[in-house]
């Protein structure tokens, strides 16, 4: 019996390719690589060359106003990761860890909604509740931005944590089980240090998409609460120095540690 | 070595097991009941999909049977929950905790059951002596081959001294060698610690060789139980003898009804006298199984049972395996153990003839 023998479809053998490859890798990098270079231009300009220097970094350090919006910032940010991977490991052991049910694939797409409904309708949306809430209330403090930010991370940490779950051998807890475990002594010796690392990649992936958002907090910021992101928006409004580009390399540089962090977590360490 | 006046270990009493509903229903198990001893090494042989999984994971509790009970000695179990029975598991994969090392997964159940610590850390030493495994104590079970993880699960399943261990083709996964091994081992550990032991597999050479008493089991039901001479010699029905070993099967009507004996007629036109089995069938259509190593071959005879023609013969080291064309046109296949220095009676296309014993001709209902 002669099978004749078929080519396995590998793309990276496909005509054009590499060149494609590479146009790709060139429009998401390229960007950045002025961004940091004039980071360290000693000149006022942010295309205009005129030397290395930290300056803008010191200036940036120097600033008041950077520094009051990246505390901001990653006080935000840290509450929101945090409540938002409490409330994603929940749901992602709500349905993964249960017989399955009715409108089990409706939850699953309810709870990824953020991801589908464009950002700026959340935006608007939070802006009317929010601006009821303050009128009967007259609270006007950062619950507000830290409700908004957990809301919308909560699918970024529910991912990795659901997909931990689903990678992980049930037979464990069933084992668990057989070995006189009742059910929380189960989850805590068994299932919880096991979707650790899925839970660290999603608090991490959670802190990072609150640090970078800029739409969301710029409707829901009262005065005064601008976070890194809106405040640099609120410079271009002015005369621009090259102050941004450090401010934004700085930023860069901690979601590339984040990300890399979460890469290594998230690999499957099966021997 | 059942029964001697002792309340079971186990007992099934008429399980049913279904699972979906309505338009995909399986039902896995079907009035099941059986009756394990204590202190046995009994064993669930059957083919794949037969039900073996699903009765163990009644009895550890895993699952709910749709319908009956199952008793531990005198306790119902069948609602309890598998961490209130004192039965324990080895996986098939083995399910050992991949973030904990030897040692916590051998004193993970002595935890829950909040043991004092010193009793734990030395039924622990002794798990790991009773398996062989005391130097690797500290190690993380993802850094131990597959016959070492095989006696880790082993020593994790018996530390909490279950009333019986289950265990589910629990060899499978290792190559022949540790497979022979690791079969002596667990008989071994079965005397040492003097627990009933449930073995499910569905390698009937593995069966026979290490069991006390094995059922034979086939689509949701169990077939046969008993000893492995006693299935190996008298199996009950047709699945069961040509599950066991191989079989020649031989089409036959009842042509007369003694006392001890009936006389059949065979396709091929041949006539012969079989011991009466216990329950005789009303009708007159029978099988007659026979072992192929309980017959003799002669050279065309007189006294031979049946005559044929050589087809072909299979040397296969201890034994040659002959295939007889027979006067229906059907095939037998006779087994016959090799002399020193003769590796071959009979050549292709010799008229022979076949000697039966009837006392190892088997009758079985058609
Ligand atoms: N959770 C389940 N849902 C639906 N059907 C099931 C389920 N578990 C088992 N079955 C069915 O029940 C039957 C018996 O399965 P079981 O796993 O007990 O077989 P087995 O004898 O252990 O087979 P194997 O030797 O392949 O392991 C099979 O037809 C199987 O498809
Ligand atoms: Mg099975």
């Amino acid at each position: 019996m002669a099978v004749a023998r078929q080519k396995p479809f590998v793309i990276r053998h496909m005509p054009g390719f590499p060149t494609l490859a590479i146009v790709c890798f060139f429009a998401l990098y390229m960007p950045l690589v002025p961004l940091v270079i004039y980071s360290f231009n000693a000149g006022n300009n942010i295309a205009l060359w005129e030397g290395i220097s930290f300056r803008w970094y010191v200036a940036a350090w120097d600033n008041e106003l950077v520094k009051a919006a990246a505390v901001r910032s990653l006080v935000v940010a840290s509450f929101a990761s945090f409540f938002a991977t409490i409330l994603a490991t929940m749901a992602a052991l709500g349905t993964t860890r249960t017989r399955a049910y009715r409108g089990q694939t409706t939850i699953y797409a309810l709870i990824n909604q953020p991801l589908m409904v464009p950002e700026i309708v959340t935006a608007v949306a939070l802006l009317i509740l929010f601006a009821m809430i303050k009128e009967a209330t007259g609270y006007h403090g950062y619950a507000y931005l830290i409700i908004a930010h957990t809301a919308f991370c909560i699918p970024f940490a529910y991912l990795p944590i659901r997909a931990r779950l689903e990678g992980m051998d049930k037979t464990l807890e069933t084992a668990a089980a057989d070995l006189y475990a009742r059910p929380w002594p189960t989850f805590r010796r068994v299932t919880l240090p096991l979707m650790l690392p899925g839970i660290f990649a999603g608090a991490m992936l959670a802190f990072v998409i609150s640090l970078d958002d800029v739409v969301i907090t710029e409707f829901v910021k009262s005065a005064g609460q601008d976070t890194l992101p809106t405040y640099m928006l609120g410079q271009l409004r002015r005369v621009i120095t090259p102050e941004i580009n450090a401010i934004s390399s700085v930023l860069l540089l901690i979601s590339v540690i984040l990300v890399t962090l979460i890469f290594f977590l998230s690999r499957n360490k099966t021997a | 070595m059942p029964a001697n006046g002792e309340v079971p270990a186990i007992r099934v009493e008429e399980v049913d097991k279904i699972f979906g509903n309505d338009a995909d229903r399986v039902v896995a198990l079907n009035r099941v009941s059986v009756a394990i001893e204590e202190n046995e090494f009994f064993t669930l042989l059957g083919p794949s999909g037969c039900g073996k999984t699903t009765l163990l994971r009644l009895i550890a509790g895993f699952e709910q049977p749709t319908a009956g009970r199952i008793l531990l000695q005198d306790d119902d179990i069948t609602r309890l929950a598998p961490y209130d029975r004192p039965v324990n598991t080895v996986f098939q994969n083995y399910a050992l905790f991949p973030h904990m090392t030897v040692e916590q997964n051998i004193a993970f159940a002595l935890e829950m059951l909040e043991k004092p610590a010193a009793e734990i850390d030395q039924t622990v030493t002794d798990m790991l002596r009773l398996v062989r495994m005391e130097q690797l104590r500290d190690r993380r079970v993802d850094q131990i081959s597959g016959g070492q993880q095989q006696r880790v699960a082993l020593a994790r399943a018996l530390a909490p001294h279950p009333r019986v261990l289950l265990l589910d083709e629990p060899l499978s996964a290792l190559d022949y060698k540790l497979r022979k091994d690791m079969q002596i081992e667990l008989k071994r550990l079965q005397h040492e610690t003097g627990i009933t032991f449930i073995f499910v597999t569905h390698d009937q050479e593995e069966a026979l060789t290490m069991s006390d008493r094995v059922a034979v089991m086939n689509d949701g039901n169990i077939l046969q139980v008993g000893p492995p001479h006693e299935i190996y010699d008298h199996p009950s029905e047709r699945f069961v003898a040509d599950f066991i070993g191989d079989t020649n099967f031989l089409p036959a009507d009842i042509i007369e009804r003694g006392g001890d004996a009936v006389s059949c007629r065979l396709e091929s036109g041949e006539v012969l006298a079989v011991p009466a089995g216990v329950d005789l069938p009303d009708h007159d259509r029978v099988t007659l199984a026979i072992r192929p190593e309980q017959v003799t071959l002669c050279e065309t005879a007189g006294d031979a049972t049946l005559q044929g023609t050589l087809q072909d013969a299979v040397y296969i080291g201890t034994d040659t395996h002959y295939r007889i064309r027979l006067a229906d046109d059907s095939l037998f296949t006779a087994r016959v153990q090799n002399a020193r220095g003769r590796a071959q009676l009979f050549e292709s296309g010799d008229r022979l003839g076949i000697r039966l014993d009837p006392e190892h001709v088997q009758l079985l209902k058609d």
